[in-house]
This record gives structure tokens, C-alpha cells and sequence, in this order.
């Protein structure tokens, strides 16, 4: 009896101080999950934002873009970070249970392709690069390096926002490639091609580094071939492969999570995104959002 | 009065013997119920497995996932073969035990014959740190060690093999070998060593022709262990190997042989990997399941020969 009575005594007081850690503290708790591209990116920003209000603790864990648009359905984070669009189907399943989905773009990043640095093919269009990853193209050598080899095609897993991106918009959903390499994540992909002389593959031009050489991607073989890492060509839309950046919430932001994504989008927010790598918003995207808050009755 | 005296006794025996017949009773009925209660359990994890599996397969077709060579899920036109998969978990499987088996048997051999008690108290615990050592960890080291050093030894362009995954599981699996073969070794009665001393048999032919063999259970037992160790091994797996879909085989001279020099996918990798964001009740999501119900018989199918082995052992040491 004794004993049950200092059990209970000990996780009575324990729950207290749990409780009034939390409360005495006034602030609140965000919670972000998602895109393994933008993972880098929310902990530079919830860090900078913590810096200005410490008061308020965000949580940033990736997963891939499905693993947070899945969360979000069943309302169980604040933020899902996606680099693809939510699908009709998510959108449905989440309002079955409850959760009204707000879409705000908070982002671009190019979409690196990717070869080992001695590799010499510099140039490839958005067809070369189908049939390179449908396993049309098996050898180097159809590309214009005579003695590399065996192409190595490298593919994030099916879990990645990327992954849906580049499957959608360059493979136009067909296969990949017989032996397509699945990593579990942008730095899989980078040491695996920064020690790979045959390898090729793809991911956000913010892992870009000096291990891996980005191509330069034309819409067609008379070009031009545009390079991803200039924010210019991102912003006029002359990269091929750019997309997007998603913050998608449940409802009508409010209190912290509302300031956050204001600061988000601000200038500071923007300064954070540039150092991560990823590009500012244009004109058009900033109109979206507008639209969008100006419809919540935020502005 | 005799008489009475005696039966007295013989009363109070029939007393003790009946409630020490009771007490008998309730231990035995309760070893079987929790026998019993794990067999429910596994069955249950079955029925269960096989159950949420039921839609993929009544509607794709068991022999589509048995032999098919296609894994993909997402696509417009869907492929659900799993072959290359469960060939795949296979290889690296048997890969990983082909490397730590002597390995882990000869150091509990060494651990338990040869090394003195210091140098045994020394390296025990620092195998039992190897195996708290967390997946990922060793995932990581498979991704930026032992891959480019495969890569390089074999002249392959990239290391992501099947034969990264297994040196990768290999070493896990040891620890779990060579602890459990360690405590079968020290359990042989040292009777034993000294009548094979005494009719002169040296060390060497002590360890391997009676030792060994009388610890031959608790080996086989580890071996299991360590081998299934292997198999439901994923975070490892899922980075070292580099997940492609195709089949682990090549000709060697006309003949198939397991190919361990290119890049496989397992059964766990797939279900870590696609299990993370596939829509609740479809078709890919159920199809998961099926994997996983493939994954527990073929486990079940290598748990029941070793069993099979065992006994057959036994029966003929006997």
C-alpha cells in the first residue's frame, strides 16, 4: 500500500512538473513532417525563427513528401512540407475526415540531374533524359562518352515528392529503368554518385556539391541547355525541371502557426532560403498565396 | 494400534501425494496453455497477414506475385511480381551466414576453449556493444565504407551490391552467433573433455569431435537466430544494397548462379520503403501485405529445415 502510495505520489508530481514545465513557458509547439528535400530547408528556417521567438519550440522531421501529406490527412502535424502537389485523392481523403486542406507556396528549388564529375556529357535534354531513366539508353557511349561505360541510374523511392515529380514530368509515368538504383534520401544519391564514374541522378540543386557535376538541360537537342544552378533561370522558367515548394495546413492558420508562415514568406525567410539553396518566389506564386490568404480573410 | 499407526500414514502420504499431484497438474496445463498461447499468437500474426493480403491476391493472382518479375505498384499499368524480391532477400541472406558462421562459430570456439578468463571478460561485452549498435548505423558505414571499398576491389562502378548488404549483415548477425554457440560450448560438461583427454585425443580433436558436437543444438540454434537476423534486417539492407528491382542472378559458364556483385532489393526494403506513404485500403497498400506474408513462410520454410536437420542429426549421432 505504502509503496503503491509512493508510486502514484512520484508520477503525480512528475506529470505536475511536466505540465507546468509547459504552461510556464506561454509558448507553442509546431510540428513539421515531410519532404526529404525540404528537410534541410524547415530546420534553417524553425531555427531562425526560434532564434527570434523562443517561446516557440517547431519540430522539423522529414520522411518524404507522401509521409507528410499522409500526416496531414489525418491531421497529425501542423505543416507537411511537400515538393509535389497534393493529389485529388489525398485532398478527398482528407476531407472524409475532417481536414480542409490549405495549400501555400513557400518555395522553388531546380531539380538537379546529376553525373560524376569526370563524366564529360555536360548537355542533355529533357528526351535523353526519358529514355536514360525508361532504360532506352543503356550505355554512355549513345551519349557521346566512348569509354563510360554501363549507365548507373540512380532514383529516389517511391515515397519522395522528387521521386513523383521527375517520374511525372520526365518519365511521363512510364517505367524505370531495369537495375534503377532506389536511395532513401538526397545524400544516398549524392555519395553514390560522387563515387559512381557511370552513375546519374537527381535531386534538389541545394545538395548540389562539389562531388557531383549538375547538367545543363534543354527542352530540346538545338537548346539551349540551361543550368539549374542560376537563380535566373529558375525564375523565368527557362530550367525545365524547376517545381515548387509546398507548406500545406490543416484549416485556416492561426496564432503561432500563422506567424510562422508569414515569416516564412518574408524577406528574412526568403534570405534563408536563398543561403539553403532553393529560389525565391516569383510574381506568380506571390499572387497565388495572396489569393489564398485574402480568401482565408488572413489579409 | 499398529494397525491404526499405519494407516495414519499411509492417509497423510495420500494427502501429500495429492496435492503434490495438483500443483504437478497446474504447472503442466500451464507450460502447455503458454505453449500454446505463442502458437495462437503466431497463427494470428498469419491469419492476420494473409487476411489483409486476401484482396491484393484474389484480385492480382498468387502466381502474379510468386513469379512475376515486375514490381510496380504506382505505375498506370500496375506489376505486383515479387520474385526478384524474395530471391533477393534470399541471397543477402545466405550471403550474410555464409560469412558469419565460421566466424562466429570459431570465436565462440575460441572464447570458450582457448581464451583465458580475462581475455574472455574483455571481449564478451565488446561483442555484446557490436550488436546494440543501431541499423542505421551500420547502414551508413555499408553507404560511405564498405561500398566504395567493394566498388574498387571488384572494379564494379558502383558498391550498392548484394554483397555489400550481406558483409553488412554478416557482422551484425555475428554477435547473436557467437554469444548463443558461446553459451551451448561452455554447457558441454567438462566430463566430457576430460574422458576425450584421458583416452588421448589432443585439444584440437577435443573441440571438433566432441565438444562441437555435443554443443550442436545451441549452434544451430544461434545460426537460426542469426539467420533470421538476416532476413528481417531493413534499415541496413535498405541502404547498402541499393534497392533495384531485378532479378539476383547470372551465368556463370551455363550455369544460374546468385549474383552478388549487382545491386538487389528484399522483401523488408520494399515494405519499409512504399509502406510509409501507400493509400489506407488499396491495392498497392494490401499487396504490402502480401510481401510480408511471404516474408513469415519464408522464414517459416528455413526455420522448419533447420529443425528438420537438427533432428535428423541427433538421430544419427545417436
Amino acid at each position: 500500500m505504502l509503496k503503491k502510495t509512493l508510486v502514484l505520489g512520484v508520477a503525480l508530481s512528475f506529470f505536475a512538473l511536466v505540465t507546468v514545465g509547459c504552461g510556464g513557458s506561454q509558448g507553442g509547439y509546431i510540428e513539421v513532417r515531410g519532404s526529404d528535400t525540404m528537410v534541410n530547408l524547415g530546420q534553417h528556417w524553425a531555427e531562425a525563427y526560434m532564434d527570434k521567438n523562443p517561446e516557440t519550440a517547431i519540430s522539423v522531421t522529414g520522411g518524404g513528401s507522401g509521409t507528410g501529406i499522409a500526416a496531414i490527412q489525418d491531421d497529425n502535424v501542423d505543416i507537411a512540407q511537400a515538393s509535389r502537389n497534393i493529389t485529388d485523392s489525398e485532398l478527398e481523403n482528407a476531407a472524409s475526415n475532417n481536414v480542409e486542406i490549405n495549400e501555400f507556396v513557400v518555395g522553388q528549388d531546380g531539380l538537379a540531374v546529376v553525373v560524376h564529375p569526370e563524366n564529360p556529357v555536360q548537355e542533355l535534354t529533357v528526351k535523353e533524359l526519358k529514355d536514360i531513366f525508361t532504360g532506352k539508353v543503356t550505355d554512355w557511349k549513345e551519349l557521346g562518352w566512348e569509354d563510360g561505360g554501363e549507365i548507373s541510374v540512380y532514383s529516389r523511392q517511391s515515397n519522395s515528392g522528387t521521386y513523383v515529380y521527375f517520374w511525372e514530368n520526365i518519365l511521363n509515368e512510364e517505367d524505370w529503368a531495369d537495375g534503377t538504383k532506389y536511395m532513401s534520401g538526397s545524400s544516398a544519391i549524392y555519395e553514390g554518385i560522387s563515387s559512381d564514374k557511370a552513375g546519374i541522378g537527381y535531386f534538389g540543386v541545394g545538395y548540389v556539391d562539389s562531388g557531383v557535376n549538375a547538367v545543363n538541360v534543354g527542352l530540346s537537342s538545338g537548346g539551349p541547355f540551361v543550368t539549374p544552378l542560376e537563380s535566373s533561370n529558375i525564375d523565368d522558367g527557362s530550367y525545365p525541371i524547376a517545381r515548387p515548394l509546398y507548406f500545406y495546413v490543416n484549416g485556416t492558420p492561426e496564432g503561432e502557426l500563422l506567424d510562422y508562415l508569414e515569416w516564412v514568406l518574408s524577406a528574412e525567410g526568403e534570405k534563408v532560403l536563398g543561403e539553403t539553396g532553393f529560389y525565391a518566389l516569383t510574381e506568380e506564386y506571390i499572387d497565388i498565396n495572396n489569393q489564398t490568404f485574402s480568401q482565408l480573410g488572413i489579409k | 494400534m499398529a494397525k491404526i499407526s499405519l494407516s495414519k500414514r499411509s492417509l497423510e502420504l495420500g494427502k501429500c501425494r495429492n496435492r503434490q499431484y495438483w500443483r504437478e497438474w497446474f504447472v503442466l496445463r500451464g507450460l502447455t496453455l503458454s505453449g500454446l498461447f505463442a502458437i495462437a499468437i503466431i497463427t494470428f500474426i498469419l491469419g492476420f497477414l494473409i487476411k489483409m493480403g486476401m484482396p491484393a491476391i484474389s484480385e492480382i493472382g498468387l502466381t502474379e506475385f510468386l513469379l512475376g518479375k515486375r514490381w510496380m505498384p504506382t505505375s498506370p499499368q500496375p506489376g505486383y511480381g515479387a520474385l526478384p524480391q524474395v530471391l533477393g532477400t534470399i541471397v543477402v541472406a545466405v550471403g550474410a551466414l555464409v560469412i558469419a558462421l565460421p566466424w562466429g562459430v570459431s570465436t565462440a570456439l575460441y572464447l570458450s576453449e582457448i581464451a583465458n578468463s580475462r581475455v574472455r571478460n574483455l571481449l564478451k561485452p565488446m561483442l555484446e556493444v557490436l550488436a546494440s549498435i543501431p541499423s542505421v548505423v551500420f547502414g551508413f558505414i555499408a553507404l560511405v565504407v564498405v561500398a566504395p571499398a567493394v566498388a574498387s576491389v571488384f572494379g564494379l562502378s558502383n558498391g550498392l551490391t548484394a554483397l555489400t548488404g550481406a558483409i553488412m549483415l554478416g557482422v551484425m548477425a555475428l554477435p547473436t552467433i557467437t554469444s548463443i554457440s558461446e553459451d551451448a560450448l561452455k554447457a558441454v560438461p567438462n566430463d566430457y573433455r576430460d574422458a576425450a583427454l584421458a583416452l588421448g585425443a589432443d585439444d584440437w580433436q577435443t573441440m571438433t569431435k566432441v565438444t562441437l558436437p555435443a554443443a550442436k543444438s545451441g549452434i544451430v540454434a544461434s545460426i537460426m537466430l542469426g539467420f533470421g537476423r538476416a532476413v528481417g534486417e531493413t534499415m541496413t539492407v535498405l541502404m547498402a544494397t541499393g534497392n533495384a528491382i531485378r532479378m539476383p542472378l547470372k551465368e556463370y559458364f551455363g550455369v544460374t548462379l546468385p549474383d552478388y556483385l549487382s545491386s538487389v532489393r528484399t522483401l523488408t526494403a520494399t515494405i519499409a520503403i512504399e509502406g510509409s506513404d501507400v493509400p489506407w485500403g488499396s491495392l498497392h497498400y494490401h499487396s504490402l501485405f502480401v510481401l510480408g506474408a511471404l516474408l513469415f513462410i519464408l522464414t517459416f520454410i528455413i526455420n522448419l529445415i533447420a529443425d528438420i536437420v537438427l533432428n535428423k542429426g541427433i538421430k544419427g549421432g545417436n
